[in-house]
């Protein structure tokens, strides 16, 4: 496949991911600090993000898992969760997160597990859309072609 | 202005997610910025060579002989909500350190709480930056870096201007000749001011 055709694909791709409220506005101001210089910075980013999460959701099955529920330790967890994914523009992770954090505030253990099934479900579609778009940019770079920058009416 | 506009600021990044220093890192960086991540309160402290069991009195110097502040930070930027020392906490121990307390401090933090806000800024923070920090957000910190450094160099070269204040132009002519003359005879005396 042409390198042309390849950056089109990236460039829809990633458009459908703004339209669709996977990605906000920050996922743009992390690819401005991106250069020559730091190549990688948003792949790098978005590497930790994934570890993090993981590890933050392990730790909230297990402490909704509880004879007795910790409500103030999963709510830190998703405050974190909450945090980290709205630092990376994950929209759909953040918005799932907000809503948790209201179930752990009135202590709502079935609201909790519910919220946590759908941030979980937030967090591997955000993964898998993450992937994508660092795969179309691979074969980008591989193909000796640049990484177009996306112009959104932001 | 008499200083190099060149000179690099020191900021020393306080948070205890990996993701939010790698971000202001890249952030402080792009700003042209030196910078130092730690990733807790007490660590900050630590870096800034003022130690945690030290009983804070104003009269005495706060930084311990034995661990010399040999970084100068210009600003000190730090999340709010951490375990263990908050942001608050931190804040609060630089102000009331006679060593550290020019240091302008900034808060971050993701949640926008009015009385947080106040807090802050009562306890002598200079800013509160909403998470996530942009880029824009940080050209709010280069005016008290150099309002800070602009400061201390203005109050060194207030002690040497203090005598000819009230001079007369004659009279400062006569205490520059005087005092040349006396800085030949101390060379070998290694005098200081």
């Amino acid at each position: 496949m042409e390198v042309v055709q390849i950056q089109r694909n990236l460039v829809d791709y990633t458009k459908s991911l703004f339209m669709e409220g996977f990605l906000d506005g920050q996922f743009l101001q992390l690819q401005q600090l991106q250069d020559e210089s730091n190549p990688d910075f948003v792949a790098e980013v978005v590497s930790l993000f994934f570890d993090d999460s993981q590890k933050l959701l392990n730790e909230l099955t297990i402490a909704l898992d509880q004879p007795i529920v910790d409500f103030k330790k999963v709510d830190a967890h998703v405050h974190q969760l909450k945090g980290s994914s709205s630092s990376i523009g994950a929209q759909k992770v953040k918005n799932a997160c907000i809503a948790f954090r209201n179930f752990c505030e009135v202590q709502n253990i079935e609201g909790c597990l519910t919220c946590l099934q759908q941030v979980k479900l937030e967090y591997y579609l955000a993964k898998n859309k993450f992937e994508t778009l660092f795969r179309l940019e691979q074969q980008i770079v591989a193909s000796g072609g640049s990484i177009p920058m996306i112009e959104m009416g932001f | 202005m008499g200083m190099a506009a060149e000179s690099q600021f020191h900021v020393l990044a306080v948070d205890d997610s990996i993701i939010e220093r790698k971000l202001i890192e890249r952030l402080l960086k792009t700003s042209s910025y030196q910078v130092t991540t730690v990733d807790s309160g007490t660590k900050a402290l630590e870096f800034l060579g003022l130690h945690q069991d030290e009983t804070i009195n104003p009269n005495t110097p706060s930084v311990s002989p034995n661990n010399h502040q040999e970084v100068e930070v210009n600003l000190v930027i730090t999340d709010y909500c951490m375990p263990g020392m908050t942001g608050y906490d931190l804040l609060k121990k630089v102000k009331e350190s006679s060593s550290l307390r020019n240091i302008p401090v900034v808060i971050m933090s993701s949640e926008n709480v009015p009385s947080k806000i106040t807090r802050c800024l009562e306890e002598g923070a200079e800013e509160f930056l909403l998470k996530p920090v942009r880029l824009s957000d940080l050209n709010k910190l280069r005016p008290h870096m150099l309002r800070t450094k602009l400061r201390d160099h203005n109050q060194k070269q207030e002690k040497q201007e203090e005598k000819t204040a009230f001079q007369s132009p004659k009279q400062q002519k006569i205490e520059q000749n005087l005092q040349q003359q006396q800085q030949q005879c101390n060379t070998n005396k290694r005098g200081h001011r």
